[in-house]
């Protein structure tokens, strides 16, 4: 069948709106060892549909759409493309039925010029002249979706600013060599496009879409799904739990559906008449310089506080936090910072859950000038024991133990500093139901000794333990609740910009 | 498009000066290193000016023609971000086979060949499917080719077949066999590595391996295959060290592996993967292969030629600093 043939018989499909989706998944599941990501999706896509793909982080859309791409496999349900069923899917057979991805982080070579990524995309560029039939094709594209663009296709991706590379990844998504184009799942497109390059690839979408080819838009600028989706799908925990037409859906109704988590709201105040004692209480732990732009908010925090940062990921919370902990770090008061990327920032490979543990009491560890290994492990064996780290002796190599034991371990190791100031960055991620209940109890029990918590975190029901919250939008703290006004549906709405027009 | 791109224009405008096209970034890549073996090549001709004939350059570049293969072959290790210190050792046990079994038992040593290539190959996959530093891994490989060349070899002997030391010695048409030989591996490299559709893909690999298999290629494949024809440019390497040499001896290259990197850096790669230039990697073999003759016309005594040769290669990279653009 050509080309032709077909866009034409997918745009007389969703005429009717009937015939086989394109694209169709039941019961899709993908775990990550214990951790669920994908729990039953029930998913599927028509030609020339477009499908908005809403949710909080964490949901699973982009869990989701590495299954649909062939990047991940999954671990079961149902898969069918153009309504024959699929067992094996790798990006190779993805790419050969039509179906394209832009992920999320950058997927160019920085290193190769744009018409070599093309041809890295495209199997059919090669041979003789190669190099400018590549040129050709992915000028054109990105002369049909960026009119006045003006990015060389000979420039090297490493010397394009990072508005040009996303437009570049879009438009060789949308590259048509041999194989015709079906579906292109885009992740986030517009997040480095400015407004007027977002503009012309929602028209561009919605111009492709009549031809047939189906788009699964995955994004949290709400007005863009609004604008160019025929439906919009709601992921919440790895579940699809709404499906709309768009057309009998308002901005604020999209908003409520992303916000049916009940999380239990079991809040202790704890009693901060025992503050006074400590003599700490009232004073600015943490202050920040008055905000970055307008609609920036100061962050401030007392001893006791337990304050939150939240928010979409990656709208500027941890740049925040950093920025916070390095001002701290030459102020009066000890700061600590808990990573929560383990592995990069977090433990140090090689040694044992004590030296992992005492690194940052060191100096309160030394006796005459050297370290006390009797005091070391003193300290290490009491908050082992505190934080119920399950492992034999404190002596065990740190990567022996699970990850909600290794971080465990990290909280340990700012716990039992002199830190009065503990910053807390997204530490929770990838961690058991339990282990998440001893540490936010020791949280609060900590918090009302005098400690102040500054706690960024993606997972809403955390938000609970929070008394006062920061909500960030596009590298700004925009929005600040406190006590009852602390509820998923309101962070959400904050996160979005607000649930109305 | 006022908010993002005009790239070219907008930013160079910025920075008040014009930014430099991509194939001025790579002339000056390979030019570097080409500068410094022209002002060698000046001051040895000014020195002995009967060096300036067919037979002074056989004999100022003879030792850099296994070099040069050797160098390409770090260079496909290094194009895929990693590094191969077996390089040298490897080179020696091929001397050694070479000596003693091909021209007696040429089946034999074609297999020994293949089966060093394999090796080389699932050595590469060792490294991508376990996810180890390729430092650890080839410098044990160095130790395991270097015991298998001793055992084989334990004292420096054997021959090379006669059409081997005679091709090596062969006095081919206008200018020197090592100039051909350089020449044509150069020029081979740069429309295989530089040019071709599949060397984009093999750059791309080194640079951004992620996305190179979310577009649908085999990591798997290219790491094997890439390291298979490192481990096959090592094999040429060795069959030219020993038709100049005549003989195999385990320890005659270990120097090969970290002039080779040299070359390779030299001539314009980084370590960071996917950056590597094999014209920039020739003109560096012969640069570096240069400074050792350059030091003895200079009648440098040979206690001080090594650490010479590594002014020299600092000082072009020093130069390589002082030319780089500023990033913004």
């Amino acid at each position: 069948m050509s080309a032709a043939a077909l866009l034409s018989a997918g745009a007389a499909a969703r005429a009717e709106g009937s015939g086989p989706p394109f694209v169709q998944v039941r019961a899709l599941h993908k775990h990550y060892g214990a951790v669920q990501a994908l729990r039953g999706v029930d998913f599927a896509v028509g030609p020339g549909e477009v499908v908005g793909l809403v949710g909080h982080n964490g949901a699973g859309k982009s869990t989701l759409m590495n299954v649909l791409a062939g990047t991940v496999q999954r671990t079961g349900g149902d898969f069918s493309v153009a309504g024959a069923p699929v067992e094996a899917w790798s990006p190779h057979r993805a790419q050969a039925q039509g179906l394209r991805c832009v992920f999320q982080e950058l997927s160019l070579c920085a290193n190769l010029t744009l018409a070599e990524n093309t041809r890295v995309m495209h199997r059919a560029l090669r041979g003789f002249g190669w190099r400018r039939r590549a040129e050709r094709v992915i000028g054109q594209t990105l002369d049909a979706i960026f009119p006045g663009h003006g990015i060389p296709a000979g420039a090297r991706v490493a010397d394009l600013p990072i508005g040009a590379r996303q437009m570049a990844e879009i438009a060789r998504a949308f590259s048509v060599t041999d194989e015709p184009l079906r579906c292109v799942i885009l992740d986030e497109p517009t997040s480095a496009l400015g407004h007027e390059a977002a503009e012309q690839l929602l028209a561009y979408i919605r111009k492709v879409s009549t031809e047939g080819v189906a788009c699964i838009l995955i994004t949290h600028r709400l007005d863009e799904i609004m604008a160019v989706c025929h439906r919009a799908v709601v992921m919440v925990d790895g579940l699809v739990t709404a499906e709309r037409p768009i057309v009998d859906l308002s901005r604020a109704t999209l908003v409520s559906l992303m916000g049916t988590i009940e999380a239990p709201r079991e809040r202790e105040r704890a009693a901060k008449s025992d503050l006074t004692s400590t003599g700490l209480t009232s004073i600015g732990l943490v202050v920040d310089d008055p905000g970055r732009g307008a609609g920036d908010l100061p962050i401030r925090a007392a001893a006791g506080d337990i304050i939150g940062f939240a928010g979409l990921d990656g709208h500027g919370q941890r740049e925040r936090l950093r920025a916070l902990y390095a001002k701290g770090r030459g102020g009066p008061h000890p700061v600590a910072y808990v990573a929560g990327d383990r592995g990069t920032e977090g433990v140090f490979a090689l040694w044992s859950i004590a030296d992992n543990l005492t690194i940052r009491s060191l100096d309160a560890l030394r006796r005459g000038g050297l370290l006390s290994r009797s005091a070391e492990r003193a300290l290490a064996q009491t908050w082992a024991e505190r934080l119920k780290v399950k492992a034999p002796s404190v002596d065990t190599p740190i990567l022996s133990l699970s990850g909600g034991n290794q971080q465990k371990v990290l909280f340990a190791r700012a716990l039992a500093s002199d830190a009065v100031v503990i910053f807390l960055d997204d530490p929770m991620r990838g961690v058991d139901v339990n282990t998440k209940q001893d540490v936010y109890r020791l949280i609060r029990s900590e918090a009302a000794k005098g400690r102040c918590f500054v706690w960024y975190t993606t997972e809403l029901e955390e938000l609970n333990n929070c008394e006062r919250l920061y909500v960030f939008r596009e590298g700004r703290a925009e929005t600040m609740l406190s006590g009852a006004e602390i509820e998923p549906s309101r962070v959400l709405e904050a996160s979005f910009g607000g649930g109305h027009e | 498009m006022s908010d993002a791109v005009d790239v070219g224009r907008a930013s160079a405008a910025r920075r008040g000066a014009p930014a430099r096209p991509a194939w001025l970034r790579d002339a000056i890549g390979v030019g570097l290193p080409a500068l410094a073996l022209a002002a060698m090549l000046a001051v040895i001709l000014h020195i002995r000016p009967s060096a300036m004939s067919y037979f002074g350059f056989t004999l100022l570049f003879k030792l850099a023609t296994p070099l040069v293969f050797a160098a390409l072959s770090q260079m496909l290790v290094i194009m895929l971000g990693d590094i191969d210190l077996s390089n040298g050792s490897f080179v020696g046990l091929v001397t050694c086979v070479t000596a003693l079994y091909l021209s007696d038992a040429p089946g034999e040593a074609v297999l020994i060949y293949a089966l060093a290539i394999a090796a080389y190959a699932g050595f590469g996959l060792l490294i991508y499917v376990q996810r180890l530093p390729s430092i650890i891994v080839t410098l044990g490989m160095s130790f395991i080719w270097l015991g298998t060349a001793v055992i084989l070899l334990p004292a420096p002997g054997g021959a090379a077949p006669d059409w081997l030391h005679g091709f090596m010695n062969w006095k081919p048409p206008l200018v020197p066999l090592p100039i051909w030989i350089a020449a044509l591996a150069a020029g081979a490299g740069h429309l295989i590595v530089t040019r071709s559709s599949y060397g984009a893909v093999l750059r791309g690999a080194g640079a951004n391996p992620r996305a190179v298999e979310r577009a649908g290629w085999s990591l798997l494949g290219i790491r094997a295959a890439v390291y298979a024809a490192a481990g096959l440019l090592a094999v040429l390497s060795g069959l030219a060290l020993t038709g100049l040499t005549t003989s195999g001896d385990a320890n005659i290259a270990p120097a090969y592996t970290l002039l080779g990197v040299g070359a390779v850096i030299l001539g314009g790669g980084s370590f960071t993967g996917g950056m590597v230039s094999p014209v920039g990697t020739v003109v560096g073999t012969l640069t570096l292969s240069l400074a050792g003759s350059l030091l003895s016309f200079l009648q440098v005594p040979p206690t001080w030629q090594i650490g010479a040769q590594g002014v020299i290669l600092f000082l072009v990279l020093a130069g390589r600093v002082v030319v780089a653009e500023k990033t913004p």
